[in-house]
C-alpha cells in the first residue's frame, strides 16, 4: 500500500470516531430525552435539558478542535503537512 | 502603525472594542441627561451602520482573488469571527430565544441542529474545498464533475437555498430598521439593503471578511451584556449559564400550578397575527425523540451545505487553519448560542412569577393595562392580553407575545435603561445584515463566476468579471428586498426551508465529491437535480394539504430531498462510467493538505 492510501485509511479511521461522537451527541441522547431528563445533571439542569442548552453544543466545540489536532498528526505522520511558504 | 494589516488585526479590533463601548457608556451618560428613547435608537443602529460601511470602503479591491476569496490571508481566529458573524443571522438573534420561550424542547432541537452541523463541516467538507482552491461552491462541483451543466446545476441549487435565505434577512433588517428609525417598513427595507450592499460592494468578499468580525463584535456584546445584567438585578445568578437550575425549576412549578389552559378557537380569532401563548412546557421534554432528532438532523446536514458557510473558508491562510477555523467559529457561536435559553427562561420567569415585581399573571387587567413597557409593545404589535374567562385578572393563557419581542422588550420590561433597548438594535441589525451580505455574495459570485466567466464569457478580463460581479449584486439585492417587502414568510420559516432547499441537493454531490471517488458528472447531476426537485415537490405537497410520510414535516423536507439525492447519485454513477484518470489524480490530491492546490490562485 502506498503512503498516500494509509494515509488516507488513517483519516477515514479518523472521520468514523469524529462521526460516532458527533452521533452520540447530536442523535444518541435524543433517543432517549423523556427518560434522562427525569434525573437532575450538572448544575442542577434536567440532563437532556442540559444538553439541548449548553452539553451538546459544548462537546462539539471540543470534538472539532480535537479532531483537528489529530488529523494534523495523522498528515505529519506521513509527511503530507503543509510548509509553511506555501 | 507599523507592519500589514493582518499583523495589525488584533490591536485594530482592539481598538474597534473599546470604541463601541466607550459609544455605549457615551449614549447611557446622555440618557441620563435626558436624550430621548427614540434619538438613541437612532444613534445606536446610524453609528454602528456607518463603521461598516467606512471598513466596508477601506477594503475595496480590484484584485480577483482579494473579490472572492478575501486574498486568502484571513487568520483563523478572525475568519471563525466572521463565520459566526455570517452564520447569525436575524432568525439566530431575534427568534431563536422567543422560539425556546414559546415551544421549549422540541425547538431547542434548532440550537443543536445548528451547531452540530458544524462537526460535518470540519470532517467531511471544509479541509478539501479549501485545498482545492475554488473561488465558489459550484467552483468545486464544476470541476471535480467536470462540465457545464454540473456546475449550473449547482448554481441552480445555490440560489434557490440562498435566496429563500436573504428574503428572511432583508426582512429583519427592514424589521429592526423600521422601530430604530420609526420609518415604515416598506422604506425601511431598502434602508436596510443600502446599509448591506455598502459593505460587499466595493471589497467582495475581503470587504464582507472585515465587517463581519466588526458586526460579530457589536452581536455578542448586544446580546451577552442584558442576559448577564437580567440575571443579576433579578438575583437569578451573577453567571446565568450555571446558576439558573432553581428559576427552571421554579417555572416548572408555576407551570404545573396554573396548567396550560386551551383557548376557544373563537376566542384565538380576536389575537393579532404572529402573537403566540406559552402553551408548552419549559423544560420538559415535549416532542417525540424522531420529531426532535429529525428538525436537528435537517439542520446539521443543511449546515453542511450552505455555500455562503462554506466559502468563508476557502479565506484561510492554509488546509491546516480551515479545521482550525471551524472550531473557532463553533465556539464564538456557542458563546451566542448556549445564552439563548437562559435568556428565554429569564424572560418567562419575569413574566409569569407573581412574585417578582415584574410578573404580570395574577394582576388586574387594569394594573397590566396601566404599565409603561406594556403600552408600549402592545402598540409595536407585539403583546396582547385579552380577558377571555371574564375575572379579571390575567391568566397565563391570556397573554400573547411575539416572538422577537423576548428578545427587544424583556431588557426593558426587567428595567433596564433605554440604552440597553438601542445596544440590543445594533446587535439584531448587526446580526441581520452580516448574513444577508454573506448571502448575496455567495449568490452573485457563483452567477458572476460560475455561470457569466466560466460558461458565458471565459475569456473575460478581471476587471469586467468584477463589474459584472458588483452588478449583479445590486439587482440580486434589490430582487431580494422587493420580495421582503412583500412578507410572505415568516423569518424563522424561511430561514430553515433555506437549510433544507441546501441539504436536498447539494449535500451528497459536495460529500461524495470528495469521499466517493467513483461518484461521476451523471450521478452528480442527478443528485443535485432530483434531490432539489423531489424536495420542493414534498414541500408544496404538504403545504397544499398533503399528508407526508414518515414524520417528515414542512420543516424538515430535506431529508426526503436528500435521501432522494443520495439514491440517484449512487444509481445513476454505477451505471454510467466511472471518471476518468485525471479526475480520480485529483481527488487523491484533493486528499492531502500539502502541494498545489487544485485550482491556481487566479482562476
Amino acid at each position: 500500500m502506498s503512503n498516500q492510501q494509509k494515509h488516507w485509511e488513517k483519516t477515514r479511521g479518523l472521520l468514523f470516531i469524529t462521526l460516532a461522537i458527533w452521533f452520540v451527541f447530536s442523535i444518541g441522547i435524543f433517543l432517549f430525552g423523556a427518560e434522562m431528563n427525569e434525573v437532575t445533571g450538572p448544575f442542577g439542569y434536567p440532563w437532556t435539558y442540559w444538553f439541548t442548552c449548553q452539553g451538546s453544543l459544548g462537546a462539539f466545540v471540543i470534538l472539532i478542535f480535537w479532531f483537528a489536532n489529530r488529523q494534523e498528526k495523522i498528515d505529519e505522520e506521513f509527511g503530507f503537512s503543509e510548509r509553511e511558504d506555501e | 502603525m507599523k507592519g500589514n494589516f493582518i499583523d495589525n488585526l488584533p490591536k485594530v479590533y482592539g481598538i474597534y472594542t473599546g470604541g463601541f463601548i466607550g459609544f455605549i457608556i457615551i449614549m447611557a451618560i446622555a440618557e441620563q441627561m435626558g436624550m430621548t428613547a427614540k434619538a438613541i435608537g437612532i444613534a445606536f443602529v446610524a453609528f454602528t451602520v456607518f463603521i461598516y460601511a467606512l471598513i466596508g470602503w477601506l477594503s475595496r479591491t480590484a484584485q480577483a482573488d482579494a473579490y472572492y476569496v478575501a486574498g486568502r490571508q484571513v487568520p483563523t481566529v478572525f475568519n471563525g469571527m466572521a463565520t459566526a458573524a455570517d452564520w447569525m443571522s436575524g432568525a439566530s438573534f431575534v427568534a431563536m430565544a422567543g422560539g425556546i420561550y414559546f415551544k421549549g424542547y422540541g425547538y431547542m432541537a434548532l440550537l443543536v441542529g445548528w451547531t452540530g452541523g458544524y462537526v460535518l463541516v470540519a470532517s467531511l467538507l471544509a479541509p478539501y474545498l479549501r485545498k482545492f482552491g475554488c473561488y465558489t461552491v459550484p467552483d468545486f462541483i464544476g470541476t471535480r464533475y467536470g462540465g457545464n451543466l454540473a456546475r449550473f446545476s449547482a448554481v441552480v441549487v445555490l440560489t434557490v437555498a440562498s435566496f429563500t435565505y436573504v428574503t428572511a434577512q432583508i426582512n429583519a433588517t427592514g424589521t429592526i430598521a423600521s422601530v430604530a428609525l420609526d420609518i415604515p417598513f416598506q422604506y425601511a427595507v431598502y434602508v436596510g439593503l443600502i446599509s448591506i450592499l455598502l459593505c460587499s460592494m466595493l471589497g467582495g468578499m475581503r470587504g464582507v471578511t472585515w465587517t463581519q468580525v466588526a458586526q460579530y463584535i457589536v452581536l455578542i456584546i448586544a446580546y451577552l451584556l442584558p442576559v448577564f445584567w437580567i440575571s443579576n438585578k433579578m438575583g437569578a445568578g451573577f453567571f446565568p449559564h450555571f446558576m439558573l437550575a432553581d428559576e427552571v425549576a421554579r417555572i416548572g412549578e408555576l407551570e404545573q400550578q396554573f396548567g396550560f389552559v386551551k383557548n376557544a378557537a373563537a376566542d384565538l380569532k380576536s389575537v393579532p397575527k404572529g402573537l403566540a401563548g406559552i402553551t408548552k412546557a419549559h423544560s420538559a421534554v415535549n416532542a417525540t425523540p424522531w420529531a426532535f432528532i429529525s428538525l436537528a438532523l435537517a439542520m446539521m446536514m443543511g449546515t453542511a451545505s450552505l455555500p455562503h458557510v462554506m466559502m468563508r473558508y476557502f479565506t484561510t491562510p492554509s488546509v491546516k487553519a480551515a479545521r482550525k477555523s471551524v472550531g473557532w467559529s463553533l465556539f464564538f457561536i456557542f458563546l451566542l448560542y448556549s445564552s439563548a435559553p437562559m435568556l428565554a427562561t429569564l424572560s418567562k420567569l419575569s413574566l409569569i412569577d407573581p412574585n417578582l415585581p415584574t410578573g404580570i399573571i395574577g394582576k388586574t387587567f387594569a394594573e397590566v393595562e396601566a404599565i409603561d413597557w406594556y403600552q408600549n409593545w402592545n402598540q409595536a404589535n407585539l403583546m396582547f392580553i385579552s380577558d377571555f374567562n371574564g375575572n379579571g385578572t390575567l391568566e397565563l393563557n391570556e397573554f400573547f407575545m411575539g416572538g422577537k419581542a423576548v428578545v427587544l422588550a424583556t431588557p426593558e420590561i426587567a428595567g433596564l435603561p433605554y440604552v440597553i433597548s438601542g445596544l440590543v438594535a445594533a446587535g439584531g441589525m448587526a446580526a441581520a445584515m452580516s448574513t444577508a451580505d454573506g448571502l448575496i455574495l455567495a449568490i452573485a459570485n457563483a452567477i458572476s463566476h460560475d455561470v457569466y466567466y466560466k460558461i458565458i464569457d471565459p475569456k473575460a478580463e478581471t476587471a469586467k468579471r468584477l463589474l459584472v460581479a458588483r452588478v449583479l449584486l445590486v439587482i440580486i439585492g434589490f430582487a431580494g428586498a422587493t420580495i421582503a417587502a412583500m412578507e410572505i414568510q415568516g423569518i424563522l420559516g424561511s430561514v430553515i426551508w433555506a437549510f433544507d432547499f441546501a441539504m436536498s441537493g447539494l449535500f451528497f454531490p459536495l460529500v461524495l465529491g470528495v469521499w466517493w471517488k467513483r461518484a461521476n458528472r451523471q450521478g452528480a447531476i442527478a443528485g443535485m437535480l432530483g434531490g432539489l426537485i423531489a424536495g420542493a415537490w414534498y414541500l408544496i405537497w404538504v403545504r397544499t394539504g398533503g399528508s407526508g410520510f414518515l414524520g417528515i414535516t414542512q420543516l424538515t423536507f430535506g431529508i426526503f430531498g436528500s435521501a432522494v439525492s443520495l439514491v440517484l447519485m449512487v444509481v445513476v454513477s454505477l451505471m454510467t462510467a466511472e471518471p476518468d484518470k485525471a479526475t480520480q489524480k485529483m481527488v487523491d490530491d484533493v486528499r492531502v493538505p500539502s502541494g498545489k492546490s487544485i485550482l491556481g490562485k487566479s482562476h
